[in-house]
């Protein structure tokens, strides 16, 4: 039994799909009067935040207190944290705490690997976004929003059998065609959804400048283009996946990936005109926080195929998901 | 029989090792007197010299010159939290070294008489091996002035190898200067390749699992294209160049290039290149963090095939011991480096021995008569006969051990063979005929109450 999460690639098809299942079951829940559910009473659950993301946190926190979960926020943002080892003195404070589950969110990839396996923890540990590296929780609820939206009944790409209306339990996303577009290189939620996509059955296509994917993506599970209209035009994507682009990286300082936000929007963001290149069904998405007018046009954004804002309801029902089967329930996969 | 003078320091009572296989070959006895090796020979057990001599059975053992690092981090002054002249002096004795090249990335940085007097006092005072400083390159390791070289030839501690290492001298007029200047009094700069801009905040060797990981990539490039521009200085120039710690198949071959054309290079090979793979990063264990990075497996294979046919010319240590807290944290915030002296032996032992690649005589070659002579140490590295300084190890191929750092004579605990079972043990290391190592532990200088 899986103890943490610490990369999308530690679920299996079959744990991909249960995860996406009981997320399902905690939606429902928070459709009703009562939101709170008694499963992780007497547990502590510590959210342990290196880096801001409101966002993010408030998500875990949400799930978690909805569960009944004694929750503890951490935020070590700025304080001595650049020499590195008050990672572990503060996991170890947190194990002095009764921690059963740390979520952690930090600037360096690797930290949660760090925190699960070098013993200074007892507790699940959960990736909230580790650097570069990954933030599986992301991927989930993006394939949740996914399969909701083009796998349940009577969705446009959906099969026509199962259990109830509107319901895509039990479904993995086998032959959708996702396409994510912008900064892979430091992208946390493309390598997690790369690989849970995959794992799921979708197949990925990933459009970015040749400077802003990793040396070394040869190995990964997806196809790779540079050119974005091809990409939206021949591929027929079933959602478009639209990653943040920061406007430091094009400076020199800052890696001289790109020469103007104004080329990069031109050649890679998702304007009016890209957006009518979609097939009807294709959906519209963005992890957040979005840099309206770089990488994705207002035309897209608020356009209806946007799942922007839905996607930020459905972390909530997948991080809930997430902590239940750590703590009380079974996450399964592969670790 | 015994007609040479006594050797420079050398003391204690004679010593009789017999039936040791030099370099892996036939048996004999070695008689070791007044620090150096009076005798050699089939039986010397009958010899007028060798009576009252203290006799070790050496029987299944090779014997080796005693190895000459090139490329050692003691961090003495300055940073004697990670280790000390003293302890990482053990450490080379224990792994049957004679001789160490000093690093100058220490606090004060060793860029002046001054402190390599000192460094070289402090192995003196400590007696375990000889201590070369290494003297850097230029002023602070900043890469702008260069330090005084001259003065720190001419210095009681006689230096010969100038380096930045750990830093690049990036500056191609810097080290063109830096490598004609030190031709003066037969000097060597050793390179630390690294171009800085290709792997600023760089955290691995980039490829495949840098892409998954997300750690910042470490480029090939980024050491091969220093080392193509100072091969093509040295030769510009007619000074000798020095490649620490090659890490890519592609420095193995354009090193291969230069040497064809009969540049003057060297270069060496760390044992933890010759093994190790970027594939250990996966967990994202900082004992793993080193610069230049670990590789992959094809350029471990080309660095082994470099080493055998002599392009490559050294198995270097680059021993950097840390303490425990600044690898006992995330890897981005870690220090690069890993603990080398104990386990270099058995390193090579089992990569380039047990593969067939080396004999035992082509291992002394790299380990101890190659360093010496690039370090123009006149007393290392030398044959194992008569008349010649009784500087040697003898080490047991068949023993296997388990490497358990906290068991080591370095105070750094950052090995990254911990746990792994490798072949070959020192069991003695002789340092002009003194064992300060016999039976696999170190033997304390007579007259010492440590
Ligand atoms: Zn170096």
């Amino acid at each position: 039994m899986s103890r943490h999460l610490l990369s999308a690639a530690d679920l299996d098809h079959a744990a991909a799909v249960h995860v996406l299942d009981v997320a399902e079951e905690m939606a429902a829940t928070q459709r009703r009067e009562i939101k709170k559910l008694p499963t992780l009473r007497g547990r502590t659950v510590v959210n342990l935040f290196f880096e801001d993301s409101t966002r993010t946190r408030t998500s875990f926190e949400a799930a978690a207190k909805r569960l009944s979960a004694d929750v503890i926020n951490f935020s070590a943002k700025g304080s001595s944290v650049s020499k590195g080892e008050s990672l572990k003195d503060t996991a170890l404070t947190l194990q002095a705490m009764g921690a059963d589950a740390v979520v952690i969110r930090h600037p360096a990839s690797g930290a949660p690997h760090r925190l699960a396996r070098a013993g200074w923890t007892r507790g699940s540990v959960v990736n909230a976004g580790d650097g570069t590296h990954e933030h599986p929780t992301q991927a989930l609820l993006d394939a949740f929003t996914i399969r909701r939206h083009l796998r349940a009944d009577g969705a446009p790409t959906g099969s026509g059998t199962a259990a109830g209306p509107g319901s895509a339990t039990g479904r993995d996303l086998d032959g959708l065609r996702v396409t994510i577009v912008g900064d892979v290189l430091h992208s946390r939620v493309a390598r997690s959804n790369v690989l849970l996509l995959h794992t799921l059955g979708a197949h990925v296509t990933l459009v970015a400048p040749p400077t802003l994917l990793p040396v070394g993506i040869g190995g990964w599970p997806c196809e790779v283009s540079h050119d974005l209209d091809g990409a939206l035009r021949d591929g027929a994507p079933d959602a478009v996946m639209m990653l943040r682009v920061q406007r430091e990286r094009m400076s020199t300082a800052g890696g001289g990936f790109f020469p103007s936000a104004r080329e990069y929007s031109r050649r890679y963001g998702l304007s009016a005109a890209r957006l009518r290149l979609l097939p009807e069904h294709t959906i519209v998405m963005h992890p957040g926080p979005m840099n309206r007018g770089l990488e994705i046009s207002a035309d897209a954004a608020d356009s209806p195929r946007s799942t922007i804002v839905e996607q930020v309801g459905n972390g909530v029902a997948v991080r809930m998901a997430v902590l239940y089967l750590l703590l009380a329930g079974d996450l399964g996969g592969r670790a | 029989m015994s007609t040479t003078t006594p050797a420079p320091g050398g003391t204690g009572p004679a010593v009789l090792v017999r039936g040791a296989r030099i370099l892996g070959g036939e048996a004999a006895d070695l008689l070791l007197s007044g620090g150096r090796i009076a005798d050699v020979g089939p039986d010397l057990s009958g010899a007028p010299a060798a009576r009252g001599a203290e006799v070790v059975d050496a029987t299944g053992l090779v014997a080796l010159p005693g190895l000459v690092d090139l490329h050692t981090h003691l961090r003495e002054p300055g940073r004697e939290d990670a280790e000390t002249v003293e302890s990482g002096t053990r450490a080379a004795a224990r792994g049957g070294f004679t001789a160490v090249h000093a690093m100058a990335n220490t606090d004060p940085v060793a860029d002046t008489a001054g402190v390599v007097e000192q460094v070289r006092r402090l192995g003196e005072e400590a007696g375990w091996v000889d201590v070369h400083p290494v003297g850097a390159v230029t002023v602070g390791l900043a890469g702008q002035q260069l330090a005084e070289l001259g003065a720190m030839a001419d210095s009681a501690a006689r230096v010969r190898v100038f380096s930045d290492d750990g830093k690049c001298v990036w500056d191609a007029v810097l080290m063109r200067r830096a490598l004609e200047y030190v031709r003066a009094f037969d000097g060597v700069i050793a390179q630390h390749a690294q171009e800085p801009r290709l792997t600023e905040d760089a955290q691995m060797n980039e490829g495949e699992v840098s892409a998954l990981l997300g750690l910042r990539g470490w480029p090939s490039v980024a050491e091969e294209a220093i080392i193509a521009r100072d091969v093509l200085l040295a030769s510009h120039v007619g000074s000798r160049l020095h490649v620490c710690h090659v890490s890519t198949k592609g420095s193995v071959e354009i090193i291969r290039w230069a040497k064809e054309r009969g540049f003057p290079v060297t270069a060496e090979v760390t044992p933890h290149h010759l093994l190790l793979t970027d594939e250990l990063v996966r967990d994202y264990d900082p004992v793993f963090k080193v610069n230049p990075p670990l590789r992959t497996q094809a350029d471990v294979e080309a660095l082994r095939e470099g080493l055998a046919d002599g392009t490559i010319d050294v198995v270097a240590t680059d021993h950097a011991p840390h303490p425990a807290e600044d690898k006992d944290c995330e890897w981005a915030a870690a220090a690069m480096g890993m603990t080398g002296l104990e386990t270099a032996l058995s390193v090579v032992q089992h990569t380039m021995v047990e593969t067939g690649l080396l004999d035992w005589a082509g291992v002394a070659q790299r380990m101890s008569t190659a360093p010496a002579r690039i370090g123009r140490l006149e007393a290392q590295g030398r044959p194992l006969a008569a008349g010649e300084p009784a500087n040697l190890v003898l080490l047991d191929p068949a023993a296997r051990w388990t490497v358990d750092p906290a068991a080591m004579a370095t105070a750094g605990r950052n090995s990254p063979f911990r746990g792994r079972e490798l072949p070959g043990a020192v069991v003695a290391t002789f340092l002009r005929g003194r064992a300060t190592v016999r039976d696999g532990a170190l033997v304390e200088p007579a007259g010492t109450a440590r």
